[in-house]
């Protein structure tokens, strides 16, 4: 993005609306990032290699789970299936995102996606559930995704600085935990929701054994015949009430 | 020795793109994909399905397997960040209470 247009972003009200909205869970990103950091060099890797992917991967899920298989010289094609696994879930965010921001060139969108972490899209979906375009968007997402941005990554390099100085059986990583359990528990909004919510946790939970992180996928596949079979289900329901209701009239 | 600083350098640079293809996928094409209906209603549970796999785990297993006791710093902890939640609606509180009780019982009781 060229100088004035970022210049334009910062002082745009929606800027800051969506820096303000990603604070509360920049605590828990920021104790994420302090103890991935942390967990790369202890892992094995060296101080510059951690910090080179810190600052270019962005990804602290897909980062955790290869780490050991770098680590232990995995095939770099069972490094790669792995983090693709973890990351599908924003392969299915992005069919969101495109209904906002299909109208953008290319490159931008480009940039927008790399910048799309969980946090954001949730933040996101909640200031905009209208999937339609509104100028409000663009500075919203990066006031959203610079704050993000410098939550995650400058506890990450923190971490990786001062390994030695950070014991993990602390467990601040949990802290991390505790941010993605607010934002769950914000997006429960119907029956439908909560039933699908309980079915990923069974579904993960029960599937943990899978390699490449495939019980997340389980666990969304599950969620969304959970949520489909619900919402038809009630809508059967109203139509046999309303029914009733018109017989007894 | 010169492959070996070099192959976690290429491993790196290929998780970068995987990272920007999987965040990017549907915004790539400049045309719409088509989508049936019922996947796009059905996408709805999605993200909040693929919040509660990442989360559930780390709540209940340890070492892969179901969790076989109650004297774990966890449960206490996310049962007080989630009456917080309800109560307050904020997730930094959320986030402060779950620690305020997961770090005395982990760090000072073991648990």
């Amino acid at each position: 993005m060229s100088l004035p247009a970022w210049r334009a972003h910062l002082r745009d009200p929606s800027f800051r609306q969506g820096a303000r909205d990603m604070l509360g869970t920049g605590l828990g990103i920021g104790a994420w990032g302090l103890v991935t950091g942390v967990a790369m060099v202890k892992g094995g890797l060296s101080t510059p290699l951690a910090l080179f992917m810190s600052l270019t991967v962005y990804a602290g899920s897909a980062q955790l789970a290869v780490l050991p298989l770098m680590v232990a010289g995995a095939p770099l094609w069972v490094v790669w299936l792995t983090a693709t696994c973890v990351n599908l879930r924003f392969v299915i965010f992005s069919s969101m995102w495109r209904s906002y921001f299909a109208h953008l060139p290319r490159r931008q969108r480009m940039a927008l996606g790399y910048f799309s972490g969980d946090v954001i899209f949730v933040g996101f979906m909640q200031r905009f559930p209208k999937p339609q375009p509104d100028p409000a968007q663009l500075p919203y997402f990066w006031g959203a995704a610079t704050t993000n941005w410098l939550a995650w990554q400058v506890p990450s390099v923190t971490g990786i600085v001062l390994s030695n100085a950070i014991p993990l059986s602390w467990g601040l990583g949990f802290a991390g935990v505790l941010a993605l359990l607010g934002i769950l528990l914000s997006m429960l909004a119907d029956r439908a929701s909560w039933l699908a919510t309980a079915v990923a946790c069974t579904a993960a939970v029960a599937t943990f054994a899978l390699p490449l992180k495939l019980n997340i996928l389980v666990a969304i596949a599950a969620a969304v015949t959970a949520g489909l079979v619900t919402e038809a289900g009630e809508r059967a329901l109203r139509r046999a009430r309303a029914r009733g209701a018109g017989g007894d009239a | 020795m010169n492959g070996a600083w070099l192959e976690p350098i290429v491993a790196i640079l290929g998780l970068v793109a995987i990272t920007l293809v999987t965040r990017a996928f549907f915004m790539i094409p400049e045309r719409d994909l088509p989508m049936p209906d019922w996947l796009r209603r059905g996408l709805k549970y999605a993200p909040l399905a693929a919040l509660a796999a990442v989360i559930a785990p780390e709540l209940v297993m340890a070492q892969g397997a179901l969790i076989q006791t109650l004297a774990d710093a966890r449960l206490p902890a996310v049962a007080a960040a989630a009456v917080y939640y309800f109560w307050r609606r904020g997730i930094l509180g959320t986030i402060v209470v779950g620690m305020a009780v997961y770090l005395p019982l982990h760090i000072g009781l073991g648990w």
